[in-house]
């Protein structure tokens, strides 16, 4: 048990060393950030001034080193953008992300898993048809698309919700939260739907492949064979089981949500990680870029981390083999 | 409301009425919304058109730009050159910052010495020095005579010296600092407006600063910029009333606004000026294939010249909503001319025997490097060009990349292009300032001409470049401009597009003012109540 915990957490390191050292090499082919910093008629003199004092002179693997080396003393640079602690600007945007990742996790979870327990009971019915019907469109559609219709809708057309930001925020310490107002709330709303889509076809879709199998297997039928209620059999017997990998896939995208969120973000000028990436990717920020990478592949990690350590939990035949 | 809520409503009242003329007599909120932040809002520390848009709110220069483009005391009433090397400003008497410091001349001493170790540095660099004679007057020293001194220090602002000091901000930010610069988050200024709140990227909150020397010409007394990046959100925002002006308006939208019920277009020409600039230094193109370089020949490059509709990229691209030119600088600037800046007319047939002549009948393959993110639809002006040059068999490959990556290819030292397309916006009005930073001969130990990226070179030009920068008559001055812009036209190494246009789109009611230099002057808007 001690040895399957401390594998994991030594793979997770050497990963996480990888992701940092891959981010690092992307970004410095990704663009000049002394266009960004220097007007546009500086001497070639103000150019090789600046170019010493950022280290760009240096090799690369030295500045990769001091890179790591700064990151473990929790010093995560200065943004060549803002002049901004990099690290301060990563916590100030994120509960943005973790909110709308959160809500559209919950939007999933009420809208998707009924539908598609529904879905799976009875496939044949029409309502189940135009699930499937309409589902095939968080699937296809891409997720701007989805934004910027809801937009033309619901703020443009039905002015019901705003077309941009978070609405009126609370601060709770270190934290601000849109959840707590009425325009925090309204604000959410369509973000968190558009990010949902993807996330509501594939547990839609997800379950009813679930239940319809679950539906033939032996267990079930022998419930019928006893006489069990249709009701009974369903909800007893095989939603528990249908369910089970269903959650655990959700928990795993929720890395994937965070990720997601740039695009979705942007469509909604919603003031998350997601924007604060892209609006550095325009100006070739690099160190906003590259702990932003390792940050959101520190979350991916931590979170199959997770999962895997509970394993053994879940399943006691794991434990007995590491044994 | 409670008999304590109406007392204090009376003697907010009364508070207003002391205070003055310096509020607008109607107040109004102002909403907005544009595709970038400010980086920072420390006015010294980078050179930037965003930085400078919204800080002409908080902080103010000694000289600005009025709205027709004259050039008008802010913190300076009157200023004169005293001899050759020297002007003197006259600063504006009982001036307070608005934490109530008083503005005197060793604020503006302490703004050089501050200006001067951040990146506007460039904005100040004919200037060796500064005096203080009293209180209210400052003398600037420049290395040699400098007649449009007044005209290069217009984002030059001016910081409290008090101030800065109680927070540490004596110097601007910098990109390798320790630590955060206090004045990156905070603002001191005498400008007519404060910042109340601003959360990086995402909005800035303005309020009237109630203690600012000038009477607010509009109406407009709190306001918020919003960032939204993306250009369909951007107009929704606008659509569902969210916000009342937006910035950045893509031209494909402009029609399906100015065909919506209270909601108009508002465009003026900009400075930013687009032009093609070939690589005329190397033997051999380096992205492309042809005998030599075809870009040496004269007679090529006037070719090209000659091909491109600026009329159709007009009408077409920029739906519009460009002025096509005739130089690679705008009309507006100091030192165009109607003459100079007229557009070629096309003339395909005398092209392709300019091109028949120089031996490239058959033409040549030649990689163009453009932009995606730069400015309005310049992907889509980069493909049109493309599409001319094809007319005289010059096969153009575009090689469209984000703003940062195609400046790292094409900026000194690498110079690494054979043909692309630029663009350049000269913060003085003045000719001048295209010609030493953008024409003159490459110099790589004086750093002259850095940031001529196609290598041009003419001695006469450069001659006449180093005569205008000293010459103060003003007659005389226009004149020797007037040649040498001659010169660069009859070159053809700048091949000048169009000159860009401010894109706004507003609600019905609200009256704005646009200057070409891009800044949002809140004190002239004016909203409904």
């Amino acid at each position: 048990m001690i040895l399957h915990f401390v594998e994991r957490v030594l793979q997770t390191i050497l990963v996480l060393l990888v992701i940092s050292f891959v981010a690092f090499m992307l970004i410095s082919t990704l663009g000049d950030p002394l266009g960004v910093l220097l007007p546009p008629d500086a001497t070639i003199a103000e150019r090789n001034a600046l170019i010493a004092r950022l280290n760009l002179d240096q090799p690369l693997l030295q500045r990769f080193w001091s890179f790591v080396m700064g990151i473990l003393q929790g010093d995560f640079g200065l943004s060549y953008r803002t002049q901004q602690d990099v690290g301060a600007m990563i916590a100030e945007r994120l509960p943005a992300t973790v909110e709308l990742a959160f809500v559209s996790l919950l939007i999933t979870i009420v809208l998707a898993i009924p539908a598609g327990i529904l879905c799976g009971v009875k496939p044949k019915t029409l309502v189940s048809r135009a699930i499937m019907l309409v589902s095939i469109a968080g699937i296809t559609l891409p997720n701007f698309v989805i934004g910027i219709l809801l937009i033309a809708v619901f703020s443009v057309h039905l002015g019901w919700f705003p077309s941009f930001g978070r609405g009126t925020v609370v601060e709770l310490g270190n934290w601000t939260t849109g959840l707590l107002t009425v325009s925090g709330w309204q604000a959410i709303i369509l973000p968190a739907f558009t990010l949902a889509s993807f996330q509501m076809t594939f547990v839609i879709r997800m379950l009813r492949t679930q239940l319809m199998e679950v539906g033939h297997s032996e267990h079930i039928r022998f419930a019928r064979a006893r006489g069990l209620s249709e009701t009974r059999v369903w909800f007893v017997y095989a939603i528990r089981n249908a369910l089970l990998p269903t959650v655990t896939m959700l928990g795993l995208q929720l890395g994937n949500i965070i990720a997601f969120s740039v695009v979705t973000e942007s469509v909604f000028a919603w003031p998350g990680l997601g924007s604060l990436f892209l609006q550095s990717v325009q100006s070739a920020d690099i160190p906003v870029i590259a702990i932003y990478l390792i940050f959101v592949g520190a979350v991916y990690m931590l979170i199959n981390l997770a999962v895997e350590l509970s394993y053994p939990l879940i399943d006691p035949r794991l434990k007995r083999r590491s044994a | 409301m409670g008999l304590n809520g109406s007392l204090r409503t009376i003697r907010a009242c009364v508070a207003t009425l002391a205070i003055g003329a310096a509020l607008p007599l109607h107040a109004a909120e102002f909403k907005f919304a544009g595709p970038l932040d400010a980086y920072t809002l420390d006015p010294h520390a980078v050179s930037n058109t965003l930085v400078f848009a919204v800080l002409h709110n908080v902080y103010e220069s000694l000289v600005q730009r009025s709205p027709d483009l004259a050039l008008e005391g802010v913190l300076a009433t009157e200023w004169n050159q005293v001899d050759d090397l020297t002007w003197e400003f006259k600063l504006r008497p009982n001036v307070k910052f608005s934490n109530g410091n008083v503005f005197n001349a060793d604020d503006v001493v302490f703004s050089f010495d501050r200006a001067k170790k951040g990146g506007v540095s460039s904005h100040l660099s004919d200037v060796a020095r500064i005096e203080k004679v009293d209180d209210l007057t400052v003398r600037l020293i420049s290395n040699k005579p400098s007649p449009i001194l007044p005209n290069q220090l217009v984002n030059w602002m001016m910081a409290d010296q008090e101030w800065a000091s109680e927070n540490g901000a004596e110097a601007p930010g910098q990109a390798d600092n320790s630590a955060e610069g206090f004045a990156n988050r905070n603002a001191m200024g005498t400008g007519p407006y404060v910042i109340a709140s601003r959360d990086p990227g995402v909005r800035t909150d303005f309020k009237a600063n109630p203690n600012w020397w000038g009477e607010i010409k509009g109406n407009v007394d709190s306001a918020t910029f919003f960032v939204i990046a993306n250009p369909s959100t951007r107009v929704s925002a606008l659509m569902s009333g969210e916000v009342q002006m937006i910035d950045g308006v893509p031209p494909q939208d402009t029609q399906r606004i100015e065909q919506t019920d209270g909601l108009k277009i508002a465009a003026k020409p900009d400075l930013r000026t687009v032009y093609l600039q070939p690589d005329v230094a190397r033997d051999e193109l380096i992205h492309g294939s042809a005998k030599g370089n075809p870009f040496k020949d004269p007679k090529v490059r006037e070719a090209m010249d000659l091909v491109i509709d600026r009329e159709a990229i007009q009408k077409r691209i920029m739906r519009g909503y460009s002025t096509p030119v005739g130089l690679p600088i705008a009309k507006e600037v100091e030192g165009s001319s109607d003459e100079l800046n007229t557009p070629t007319k096309p003339d395909i047939e005398r092209a392709k025997a300019l091109m028949e002549e120089a031996g490239y009948g058959d033409g040549f393959e030649v990689t163009l490097d453009c932009t995606n993110d730069r400015f309005i639809n310049d992907e889509a002006t980069c493909l049109a060009i493309g599409s001319f040059l094809s007319q005289i068999n010059i096969k153009v490959t575009p090689r469209v990349q984000p703003t940062a990556r195609w400046a790292q290819q094409i900026n000194p030292p690498g110079y690494n292009t054979s043909l692309t397309l630029l663009s350049y916006s000269p913060y003085s009005y003045d000719a001048h300032q295209f010609l030493t930073a953008l024409a003159t001969t490459r110099n790589p130990d004086s750093g002259l001409g850095a940031f001529n990226i196609g290598g041009y070179s003419n001695p006469e030009l450069d001659r006449l470049t180093v005569e205008i920068g000293t010459e103060s008559d003003q007659e005389k001055r226009r004149a020797l401009l007037n040649e040498a812009l001659t010169i660069l036209k009859n070159d053809h190494s700048f091949i000048p597009i169009h000159q860009l246009q401010i894109l706004w789109a507003l609600k019905e009611g609200v009256e704005v003012v646009q200057l070409a230099d891009l800044a949002y002057p809140l004190a002239w808007f004016k909203v409904p109540e």
